[in-house]
Formats: structure tokens, C-alpha cells, sequence
């Protein structure tokens, strides 16, 4: 149940896209969502379609491994579909009681739920041909020159890579706890919202146990493998552009020019 | 009361790529008032194989019979089940959450419905069976007590829903062994005071050979051999085919030439003195 969570997750695999530095993989990311905001016509969205489909064929992701990521949005998808088709005003089409649908609001819905499924698709597709630890060394490395600012690139880097790593271990644990309180008599599954919420206290409390002490191994493990920030720390990957990264980049230029002209054309 | 499993099978993610046996075709009895002991090495399948004996995991196929009623079937009150078999986890002492000692022991009786006065006596009655002293426990936070005591209390939150089957995860993983004695005595103490059933797992063998009236052995998913101490204790050849050992008595009256099954060191020193006598 819990384990189904794609969001976040990494496909193993040793793909031209899974080869990408991490920092062209980004940036590409960044733009692609830029460019669809960009695009507001449907010739617009098919290419960006189309792209993103071509992304997902080099890297040789299953269909439905990514689809399954899809899942847990679909609610905030149909919400946003139905706010916009009934709250915008315009031309009216059709109407009962109080509810109207506007020509203006199924353009403006169906628009927003092609972009949103783009978007989700487009994000996880970064992480799930980047492996965690690469793509949290590329954020470290873009927002290094921050660092002149006192903005502390190496620990956000850091924390986002120990939250990572511990997802999969505080599933588990969750797992664990939420059984042995079902073989106490808990019961999650039925009663009210009330009801329901106050059966989590025997699984929250003995988790919030469990998180403080594995932060603090990690902390004293962390600490006694000498570890003092980011301040001269080299790396045992040191990244460097290739000459396919060279090539993604110009490409991602190149479609990005493409989604600029066709907004403006049409 | 008695067990009877039959032909139990389970398979993870059926269907999927990563489709994975981990229960084939176990079966076994036990009768009222035994202590059962399962041994196997760490992903044999003994944890999977309790979490179905209270129903916390479905069978892919098979039956299970607790008291004459098939858990397996669609219908069965899974809260009846758990208040028939009481499983403690490893590492219980992870599941304590309440604000006091009384309050997290309480949890399961309250959970089965009983009134107050039911509660608070068996509470009491709980704690004491696992050995602590309830007036000086019952109101302190079960995260200040120490870790043996945690394991107590964890144990005894089980222990208050009196179970007629009481199975144990590994209870002794990760104690001293001092704690270790304690905690065993602590489920034989309940064990004769109930009259239970009671199933362990351990890693340790000369647990086992101490505690058991009968060993089930498990590798990869299947049953290698089920019998008495003696006569499991007997078979180390097979034992180290599957990864396991004998127990260290057993192993050591073995290699001086004592070829009787010895499971304990009283009984050991009994053969040697004999050995030098003659």
C-alpha cells in the first residue's frame, strides 16, 4: 500500500538519459516547465507531447511505471479540472442551476489538466532517471555560487539527500509499527474522520521515537566518520560536461525557441 | 485450543515482475500447552509465517485453524482472531507510545472492549506477570523505564489481552544477558501461569532447545524438519545445510565424543562425569 508511491523514485537503468550530468538534467527540467507555461494553444502542447515522449523512449522508463506516479494526483487533477470549468466566465454552452460551462472554461480546464499531467510526467521523469545522490550533487553544484552569499548550498544539498535516502527505511518503519498496533486490536479502517485520525496516535508517536533516533546514529555515525560541512570537501564523482550534455543543452535551446515562436505565432 | 496449519502458501507481489514465494506448502499442528520454537535463518519466512497465524497477512492459498475456526475464510472477525492470538513483534519496545506504563498496556484491552475495572485488572495482573512491580512502574513513561523494562512492558501489552496463542518475534534480540535469562523467564512464568500456547523465534538455539517442546524448521519459505529438541537437535548436518547450528552444549558434547543429543548444560555435566568415571 504504502510501497506503490512513485513520486520521487528512481527507475535504474543506463540510459543516454540516465547518463545526463544531473545539471544539464535540471536546468532542462526548469525549462521544460517554463515552456509550458509558455505554450497556450494545442499545437503547443503536442509539441511539448511529443518531446517529453521522446524523452521517455530514450530512457527506456516503462509507461506504466511513470503512470503509476500519476495515481495520487489524479484528485487534485479532477479539482482543478472542475474549479475551471465552472468558474470561468465567458460564453456560456451549458448550464444547470447554478452550475455554467463556459467556452472559455473547458479551453482554460482542459489546458490546465494537459499542463498539470505534463508537468507531473516531466518532474518525475527527472527523478526517476537521476539517481538521488547525483541529482542532489547537482543541485549542491547549482546553487554553489550562492554560496558567496552565505547561502548554504552544501547543507540543503546534504539534508535533502539524507531525506532521500530515509524515505524507503520510514515507510518500512511505518509499516512495522502499524502492525504490530493491528495486533494490539488497532483499528484504521473503519469509524469516522475523528475516529480515524485518533488511531494514528499508537503509529505517530512510536515513528517520531523511531525518526529522532535514527537521526541521531546518523548524526554520531556521520560524526565519527569526521564529516565537518561542505568547506573543501572533494568528491569521489567529480562532475564534468561531456560532449552529450552539450548536445541535450543545445537541443533543450533549440525547443525552447520552437515553444517561444509557436506562442507568439499563433 | 489447538493450531492446525495446512498447506500454507503466500507469494509477495503475485502477478508482478518481482513475484516472490515466501510461504510452500507449510503445514503443522500444535496442541494446547506447548511451547513451539521456529528456527530458520534471517528471510527464511518465519516472521511471514506468524504475521498470518493472527491474520495481519492473507494466505495465497491454504488453511489455517485456530480452535476449530479457519482464519482463512472471508468472514472471520479479525478482532476475534486477535484476541485469540497475541503476536509481539521484534523489538516491541518500538510500539510503546502512551503517556504512562498502565495507559500503554491498557491499549490492547481497551481495544477488545472490556469494561474499566476489567482493564485495570489486567493491567495489573500483566505487569506483574512480566515481573515488574506495577506501583512503582504504572505511572512513569514507558520512554524513561530502561531497555529491558521496555521489553517487559511491550510484552506485557500483549500479555493483558491474554491470548490463548502467544507468539514472539525474536524477544530476546538485542538484550544482555542478564535480560536475556529474565525475558525467558518471563515467558515461561506466563506460559505456566496461562496455559497457553506459545510460538517463539529465535536465532538462538540454545534457547530453543531449552524452552521448546517442539522445533519447526524453516528454509527458504519451506519446512525442512519439525520434531522434539531431541530429535531435531540430532539432525546437524541438516541444520548446517540450511544455514542454522546446533546448540553450543549440543555441538560441544558432540565434538568430545558424547553422541546422545544433549540440549542442557545440567544434563551435560551428568554425560561427562559418567565419560570420566569410565
Amino acid at each position: 500500500m504504502i510501497r506503490d508511491i512513485t513520486l520521487g523514485q528512481y527507475y535504474p537503468g543506463d540510459s543516454l538519459i540516465h547518463k545526463l550530468d544531473p545539471r544539464v538534467k535540471i536546468i532542462a527540467t526548469l525549462l521544460f516547465i517554463i515552456e509550458l507555461f509558455i505554450v497556450d494553444n494545442f499545437i503547443g502542447f503536442a509539441i511539448c507531447g511529443a518531446v517529453l515522449a521522446a524523452v521517455i523512449i530514450v530512457s527506456k522508463v516503462p509507461l506504466s511505471f511513470i503512470m503509476r506516479g500519476l495515481k495520487p494526483i489524479l484528485f487534485i487533477l479532477f479539482f482543478t479540472f472542475a474549479l475551471n470549468i465552472f468558474m470561468v466566465k465567458g460564453e456560456v454552452i451549458w448550464s444547470w442551476g447554478i452550475l455554467h460551462i463556459t467556452k472559455e472554461g473547458v479551453r482554460i480546464a482542459v489546458f490546465m489538466a494537459i499542463r498539470l499531467v505534463l508537468l507531473i510526467i516531466g518532474s518525475s521523469m527527472l527523478t526517476l532517471a537521476t539517481k538521488p545522490l547525483s541529482l542532489t550533487d547537482g543541485i549542491e553544484r547549482l546553487l554553489s555560487p550562492l554560496a558567496r552569499f552565505g547561502f548554504p548550498s552544501h547543507e540543503i544539498a546534504m539534508m535533502m539527500t539524507i531525506a532521500l535516502r530515509f524515505i524507503p527505511t520510514l515507510l518500512e518503519e511505518t509499516d512495522k509499527i502499524m502492525k504490530a498496533q493491528q495486533a494490539r486490536g488497532a483499528d484504521f479502517e473503519t469509524g469516522g474522520l475523528m475516529k480515524r485520525a485518533k488511531a494514528l496516535i499508537p503509529v505517530l508517536v512510536p515513528l517520531f521515537v523511531s525518526a529522532f533516533r535514527i537521526a541521531q546514529d546518523l548524526a554520531m555515525a556521520m560524526e565519527a566518520r569526521c564529516y565537518r560541512g561542505g568547506d573543501g570537501r572533494t568528491r569521489m564523482h567529480e562532475m564534468k560536461l561531456k560532449k552529450r550534455d552539450f548536445i541535450a543543452f543545445a537541443l533543450e535551446a533549440i525547443f525552447l525557441a520552437i515553444v517561444i515562436i509557436e506562442a507568439r505565432m499563433f | 485450543m489447538s493450531i492446525k496449519v495446512t498447506k500454507l502458501n503466500h507469494i509477495y507481489d503475485k502477478g508482478m515482475p518481482t513475484e516472490q514465494a515466501a510461504l510452500v506448502d507449510i503445514s503443522f499442528e500444535v496442541n494446547d500447552g506447548e511451547i513451539v520454537g521456529i528456527i530458520g535463518h534471517t528471510g527464511s519466512g518465519k516472521s511471514t509465517l506468524l504475521q498470518h497465524l493472527n491474520g495481519l497477512l492473507k494466505a495465497t492459498s491454504g488453511s489455517i485453524e485456530i480452535g476449530g475456526v479457519d482464519i482463512t475464510q472471508p468472514g472471520v472477525s479479525m478482532v476475534d482472531i486477535r484476541k485469540k492470538v497475541g503476536l509481539v513483534f521484534q523489538y516491541p519496545e518500538y510500539q510503546l507510545f502512551e503517556v504512562s506504563v498502565a495507559k500503554d498496556v491498557a491499549y490492547g484491552p481497551k481495544n477488545l472492549g472490556l469494561t474499566e475495572e476489567e482493564i485495570d485488572e489486567r493491567v495489573r495482573e500483566a505487569i506483574s506477570l512480566v515481573g515488574l512491580d506495577y506501583d512503582k512502574v504504572a505511572d512513569r513513561s514507558p520512554f524513561e523505564l530502561s531497555g529491558g523494562q521496555k521489553r517487559a512492558v511491550a510484552i506485557a501489552g500483549v500479555v493483558a489481552m491474554k491470548p490463548e496463542v502467544l507468539i514472539l518475534d525474536e524477544p530476546t534480540a538485542g538484550l544482555d544477558p542478564k535480560t536475556h535469562k529474565d525475558v525467558l523467564g518471563m515467558i515461561k512464568e506466563v506460559h505456566e501461569r496461562t496455559g497457553n500456547i506459545t510460538i517463539l523465534v529465535s536465532h538462538n538455539m540454545g534457547d530453543i532447545a531449552e524452552m521448546a517442546d517442539k522445533v519447526i524448521v524453516i528454509d527458504s519459505g519451506k519446512l525442512v524438519t519439525m520434531g522434539t529438541p531431541q530429535e531435531v537437535f540430532s539432525k546437524g548436518e541438516l541444520l548446517k545445510s540450511v544455514g542454522l547450528d546446533l546448540p553450543p552444549i549440543t555441538e560441544f558434547c558432540n565434538e568430545i565424543g558424547i553422541n546422545d543429543t544433549v540440549l542442557s548444560l545440567d544434563e551435560a555435566v551428568g554425560k561427562i562425569v559418567d565419560l570420566i568415571k569410565e
